[in-house]
């Protein structure tokens, strides 16, 4: 079995499972954010199985630009008062993104299974788990219930291998794999081989997240020990169970494998309003004016992403007519960056360092997009309308290639500033 | 159940920001399908009838989480059957009791405008303005029940774990 179909089996308490089955597994750790506190999604709950599994972000519109994010934030308040949530990320010290909070805090081990109704979710895969974006019915469920139900997909392997050049990220690994292979709809992705060594935990986490780009069911790394010492660095409850890796058989079934070398990759760009087969080398972009660049989300919010953007920002300015947006993946992030110096050198860049949200990738509040302005982005989503006027243009790219294209007013490849 | 109607052709990839888009997405539920394919296709929504028919091609519903596919039930469609659909707009369509099934060859086999005869069940999708018959992924059953009762939130009402809506 592949690590998605060993911890489905462990989970649903079978000895294996395969591509074409349904499972109800048991939930670990069930995560829920603002918007499903808004009137129009929200359905109260009078019942959970375990406040302990349970944890709340507010993220998507923090702090609250309207009245209705506002009442979200007291109906989810009351929701946490009510179950002795200890878990419980408001407004302040412990704000972020979800996805990032969830990397902060170690809440994601691995062989677990983690739900949250984002779809970004995925995300904690990093850490050798199971999480996937579901429902908001699914996660009111799985609150209540303790368990959810998957649909076990087929396996692709993804074997990394070499290095990444400066000035090129797991971003671009990322634009590579969704411009060749398209979408990885009903399937899993598995990210495995030599290549891993030389990541960061958050270069790793970029691609996790990415996944539900490709409309993978789940996107999980294998783990290793620099993964396991981030999480026993963050958890709190050291009583709990010791980490166990889950590793693949050696005779688990793919789809398919498929290798990628990071040090032959370039940096891309992809092209408006999709991801799927639409990457170019950013010279065939290259030139392009654009209104706003955007650094952030919870693919590229961490402080890797800041101290590159920092480095290629350091001793210059944004241009004149281009506004750089950077929002960190959570306030832990903003401080670190804060002690670094490296909010100091992006201000003194004319960037706009925001507090921690999901804002302006959201199309949400803090950097909406107006008619027929061109974005370039490093964060999830380049649909069209994504980040406010349908009729925006939004090209995504790499922290890199965003902090290039800002000082340069248009896409710019980042290599020129960085070697 | 069995629905048989005109068919509304999209091509891949259609994402839960068309049908869904962030400026209807903090309006009451009652007034966001208005905003369906706004982006991509204005004026659609006054264009299609109760118990129509979507028909999509591959990745159907990529994207968010958000309640895209309540959108989709609210506007009266019958059923969505595409050749592929996101997982999680396929939870949804379970979640909130909207018929869908994944029908490889599907885009394939109709035009615009073509009535469809869909047996939800069997999962048989036929043409019936070209007589073409086609057999999709059938959905488990335990899932098939699900979409039956009306979602996941009449099943939690009724065992009394949720508060009735207000
Ligand atoms: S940062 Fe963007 S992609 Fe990530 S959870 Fe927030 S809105 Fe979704």
């Amino acid at each position: 079995m592949t690590i998605a179909e060993k911890i489905l089996a462990r989970k649903s308490g079978q000895a294996k499972v395969g591509p074409g089955d349904l499972v109800t597994v048991e939930v670990d750790t069930v995560v829920l954010i603002d918007n499903s506190f808004t009137a129009s999604r929200w359905r109260e709950i009078l019942k959970v199985r375990d406040p302990d599994r349970i944890v709340v972000v507010f993220d998507h519109r923090v702090p609250a630009s309207t009245q209705d994010s506002a009442a979200a934030h007291r109906t989810g308040r009351r929701f946490v008062q009510k179950f002795g949530i200890k878990r419980f990320h408001d407004v302040g010290y412990d704000q972020g993104i979800s996805h990032q909070l969830v990397a902060d805090h170690g809440y994601a081990l691995p062989g677990t299974v983690l739900v949250c109704s984002d779809s970004h979710t995925c995300s904690a895969g990093v850490f050798n788990c199971i999480a996937r974006g579901v429902g908001e019915p699914d996660v009111i469920y799985s609150a209540i219930k303790g368990e959810t139900w998957f649909r076990v997909g087929e396996t692709v392997r993804y074997e990394l291998a070499g290095r990444l050049s400066p000035a090129v990220t797991t971003k671009d690994a990322f634009l590579q794999i969704a411009g060749t292979h398209g979408d990885h709809a009903t399937q899993n992705i598995e990210f495995g081989g030599p290549g891993i060594a030389g990541l960061s935990i958050a270069a790793r986490k970029t691609l996790t997240t990415m996944g539900a780009e490709l409309s993978a069911e789940f996107a999980t790394f294998e783990a290793d020990d620099a993964m396991l010492d981030w999480i026993r660095a963050r958890r709190t409850e050291k009583s709990a169970q010791p980490l166990e890796a889950v590793v693949p058989d050696k005779d688990a079934k793919y789809a398919a494998v498929r290798k990628v070398d990071l040090a032959a990759l370039e940096p891309l760009v992809a092209f408006p309003d999709t991801v799927i087969e639409n990457s170019k080398p950013v010279a065939a972009a290259a030139g392009t004016r654009i209104d706003q660049a955007f650094i952030g989300s919870c693919a590229n919010g961490t402080l890797d992403d800041l101290e590159l953007a920092a480095r290629i920002l350091k001793g210059r300015r944004v241009a004149p007519g281009t506004r750089l947006l950077i929002t960190p993946g959570s306030q832990a992030v903003f401080r670190e960056a804060a002690r670094r110096g490296i909010v100091t050198t992006l201000a003194e860049a004319g960037a706009v360092v925001t507090p921690s949200t999901c804002g302006a990738c959201g199309g949400g509040h803090l950097g909406i997009l107006g008619p027929g302005e061109t974005c370039i982005t490093a964060s999830t989503r380049n649909f069209k309308g994504r980040m406010g006027d349908p009729s925006a243009r939004i090209y995504m790219a790499s922290s890199a290639t965003v902090a290039a294209s800002a000082i340069m007013g248009a896409i710019a490849d980042p290599r020129e500033f960085i070697n | 159940m069995k629905f048989k109607a005109r068919v509304w052709k999209f091509g891949d990839n259609i994402n839960t920001d068309l049908i869904l888009p962030i400026q209807a997405f903090y309006l009451p539920a009652a007034e966001q399908p208005r905003y369906v394919f706004h982006a991509n296709r204005p004026g659609w929504v006054d264009q299609v009838k109760p118990g129509d028919i979507v028909i999509g091609g591959r990745n159907f519903g990529m994207g968010s989480s958000r309640p895209a596919a309540r959108s989709l039930k609210n506007l009266g469609l019958a059923c969505l059957v595409a050749h592929s659909i996101n997982g999680l707009f396929f939870r949804n369509c379970v979640n909130f009791a909207f018929p869908a099934i994944e029908c490889p060859g599907v885009p394939e086999a109709f035009d615009e405008g073509d009535v469809a005869e869909v047996d939800f069940e069997a999962s048989v999708v036929r043409n019936v303005t070209r007589i073409v018959t086609l057999e999709g992924r059938r959905m488990p059953s335990k899932l098939m029940d699900l979409v039956k009762a009306g979602g996941i939130y009449p099943l939690l009402e009724k065992e009394g774990l949720i508060a009735p809506k207000p």
